[in-house]
C-alpha cells in the first residue's frame, strides 16, 4: 500500500512539473499570442485589436499558469487551432484507435519476442541464434516510417507495423535475460536433478527474470508510443500519433503539449504498474 | 564475429569517404535540375537515375548520407556530454542534486521519444531555410538525447565516488573538482564512449522518421529522411526497384553502426 502512495505521489507530481514545463514552452514558444485571424486582410484595426485582446490575460506568465491549470482542472483542454475542434473532443475519438493498435502491436510483438527468446536459449543452437539475430538486427535498422510506407505499399494490416518495432527490442532484451537467468547455480543444479526443460524454464529461468521482463514491458508501451507517431501519419489511422503529426505541422501547440503530457501520463501508469508488479514478485520470492 | 566488426568498420570508412568527397564523386550538384530526364531510370549518365525533378538520385545519396554521417555523429557527441556532465557531476556529489537529476531524467525518459520530438520541433520555426533545418534537427536530437545516456554515467559515477582509488585520492587531499577532473571523468570515459557509439544509429533513424514526417531536413538539401520519403510516390515504385538502393544502404548503414557497437560497448 505505500508502494502504491509513493507511485502515486510520483506519478501526480511528474505529471505536474511536467504540465508546467508544458505550459511554460508554449508560453514562450515564438508566435505566442498571435492569432492567425489577425492576418486577414478583410479584418479593421478594432477588429484585429479585440482579437489581441483575448490573448492579452495570458501576456502575464502567472495569469497564464493560472488560466492554465484552471481550464485543466475543469477539463477544458482548450482548443484545437489548426483543426478548430475542442481538444477533449479530439482525444476521446482518437485515443481510443491508439490504444487499439498500441494494445496489438505490444501483444504480437511480446509474443514472437518472447517465444524467439525463449526458443534461442531452449534449443541452444548456434544457427537459430545467428538467423533470429539477423532478423531482428534487419528489423532495429529500418525506421517505423519506412514500415509504415512498406506496409501500405503491401496493403498489409498497418496496425502490424507496432509489432515488428516492438519486436527485436524484445527480443533482445529478454534473450539476455533469460541467457543469464539460465546460468544461474539454481538453475544448473535443477537440469542436473534431471527435471525436464520446460519445468526447468517455467519455475526456475523465468520467475528469476521476471521483474526485469516487467520493466521491459513497461519501456516498450514508451517504444509503442512514439512508433504510433509515423505509423498512423502515413497509414492515415486516425489515432493520437496522425493528430501530434498535425498538430506539429500546424504549430497547434496546445494540442500538442496536451497529447504530450496526456502519453506520458500513460506511459508512466505503465511504468509505475510494471515496476509494482516486479517488485511484488521479488518481494514474494524473497 | 571479428570479420564482421572489421567489415563493418571499412564498409563505415567507405561509405563515408564517398560521402566526403562527394563534391568530387558525384555526377552533379544535389540540386542541380536535369528538366529533359526527369523520373529517369538508371544508366550511365545518372547510375541510380533521377528524381521527379529531374535530380541525379546518386548524388543525393551521397551528399545526404554526408549529411547524416556527419551531424548524427555530432548530435551525439553533443548529447553525449551533455549526459556526462549531468550524470556523472550528480553522480559524483550525490544527496538531493542525484535525486532531482534523477527524477529529471526519470521525466525525460517517461515521455516517448517521438511525441517530444515533435513538441519542441513544433516550437521552433518550421519555414527555414536548409541550413537552418538541418541545424534545428540534429540540434535538437542533441539536446534532448541525453535522458538515457545520463541515467547510465549517473549510476557508474556514484558507483566511482565509493571507489577505493578515489578514497585513496581524497585521502590524498585531492579536492573535489580535482578528483572529478582527474580521477572520474577520465575513468568515466569508456561507458560515454559506448553511449556515443550507442546514440548514432538511433540518431540517424530518428532524423529519418522526422524527415518522412516533413518535420526533418528541409528541402533541397538531401538526408536519409527526405531520400526515404520518395519511397512515399507508390506508383513510381512498383515499376522501379532501384528506388530502393537507398533504403537498403541506410539499412547497411545503421547495421554497420549497430554490429561496431556491439564490441565497442563491451569494455564499458
Amino acid at each position: 500500500m505505500r508502494r502504491l502512495r509513493q507511485h502515486a505521489v510520483k506519478l501526480v507530481l511528474t505529471l505536474t512539473v511536467g504540465g508546467f514545463l508544458a505550459a511554460t514552452l508554449v508560453r514562450l514558444a515564438p508566435g505566442f499570442g498571435v492569432d492567425e485571424e489577425q492576418l486577414d486582410t478583410r479584418l479593421n484595426g478594432q477588429s484585429i485589436e479585440s482579437l489581441s485582446h483575448k490573448t492579452e490575460n495570458d501576456e502575464n506568465l502567472l495569469f497564464f499558469y493560472l488560466h492554465y491549470g484552471e481550464r485543466v482542472l475543469h477539463g477544458d483542454l482548450g482548443m484545437s487551432r489548426t483543426l478548430q475542434r475542442p481538444v477533449a473532443q479530439l482525444l476521446s475519438e482518437r485515443l481510443p484507435e491508439t490504444l487499439k493498435s498500441v494494445a496489438l502491436g505490444l501483444a504480437l510483438g511480446w509474443v514472437s519476442g518472447i517465444s524467439l527468446a525463449i526458443l534461442s536459449v531452449i534449443v541452444r543452437s548456434y544457427s537459430l541464434d545467428a538467423l533470429s539475430s539477423l532478423i531482428c538486427g534487419v528489423l532495429l535498422c529500418i525506421p517505423a516510417a519506412v514500415w509504415a510506407l512498406l506496409f501500405v505499399l503491401a496493403r498489409a494490416p498497418e496496425r502490424l507495423v507496432l509489432a515488428l518495432i516492438v519486436l527485436p527490442k524484445i527480443y533482445s532484451f529478454s534473450r539476455n535475460l533469460l541467457v543469464r537467468s539460465a546460468g544461474q547455480p539454481h538453475v544448473l543444479a535443477a537440469h542436473a536433478k534431471g527435471l525436464t526443460t520446460i519445468r526447468v524454464l517455467t519455475w526456475h529461468i523465468l520467475p528469476t527474470a521476471a521483474p526485469q521482463l516487467l520493466a521491459l514491458l513497461g519501456v516498450s508501451v514508451s517504444v509503442a508510443f512514439a512508433a504510433a507517431v509515423p505509423v498512423e501519419a502515413l497509414c492515415d489511422l486516425p489515432g493520437i500519433g496522425q493528430l501530434a503529426w498535425k498538430a506539429a505541422l500546424g504549430r497547434d501547440l496546445y494540442l500538442l503539449t496536451t497529447l504530450s503530457v496526456l502519453v506520458t501520463a500513460i506511459t508512466l501508469l505503465a511504468n509505475s504498474a510494471c515496476e509494482l508488479l516486479g517488485s511484488t514478485i521479488r518481494g514474494s520470492e524473497a | 564475429m571479428k570479420w564482421l566488426r572489421t567489415g563493418a568498420i571499412v564498409f563505415l570508412l567507405l561509405v563515408a569517404a564517398a560521402s566526403l568527397s562527394a563534391d568530387f564523386v558525384a555526377p552533379a550538384h544535389y540540386a542541380y535540375q536535369f528538366r529533359s530526364e526527369t523520373d529517369a531510370p538508371p544508366s550511365y549518365r545518372h547510375p541510380l537515375g533521377t528524381d521527379d525533378l529531374g535530380r541525379d538520385r546518386l548524388s543525393r545519396v551521397l551528399f545526404g548520407t554526408r549529411v547524416s554521417l556527419l551531424l548524427a555523429p555530432a548530435a551525439a557527441w553533443l548529447s553525449s556530454l551533455l549526459a556526462l556532465l549531468v550524470g556523472g557531476i550528480s553522480g559524483f556529489l550525490g544527496g538531493r542534486l542525484e535525486k532531482i537529476v534523477i527524477a529529471a531524467t526519470d521525466l525525460f525518459l517517461s515521455l516517448p521519444w517521438l511525441f517530444l520530438l515533435l513538441t519542441v520541433r513544433a516550437m521552433l520555426p518550421l519555414n527555414v531555410s536548409p541550413m537552418v533545418s538541418v541545424v534545428i534537427t540534429f540540434a535538437l536530437l542533441g539536446c534532448l538525447g541525453w535522458a538515457g545516456a545520463a541515467r547510465v554515467i549517473c549510476a557508474d559515477a556514484r558507483t566511482m565516488r565509493q571507489a577505493d582509488f578515489v578514497l585513496l585520492a581524497r585521502a590524498s587531499g585531492s579536492s573535489g573538482l580535482r578528483l572529478l577532473w582527474r580521477h572520474v571523468l577520465p575513468n568515466l570515459r569508456p561507458i560515454v564512449l559506448a553511449q556515443f557509439w550507442i546514440s548514432i544509429p538511433v540518431f540517424i533513424l530518428t532524423e529519418a522518421n522526422l524527415g518522412m514526417l516533413g518535420l526533418g531536413v528541409t528541402e533541397p538539401l538531401p538526408s536519409w529522411g527526405s531520400l526515404l520519403r520518395e519511397l512515399q510516390s507508390y506508383p513510381a515504385i512498383s515499376g522501379q526497384p532501384w528506388l530502393f538502393i537507398p533504403l537498403l544502404l541506410f539499412v547497411i548503414v545503421v547495421g554497420s553502426f549497430h554490429l561496431v557497437l556491439r564490441t565497442e560497448e563491451l569494455p564499458a
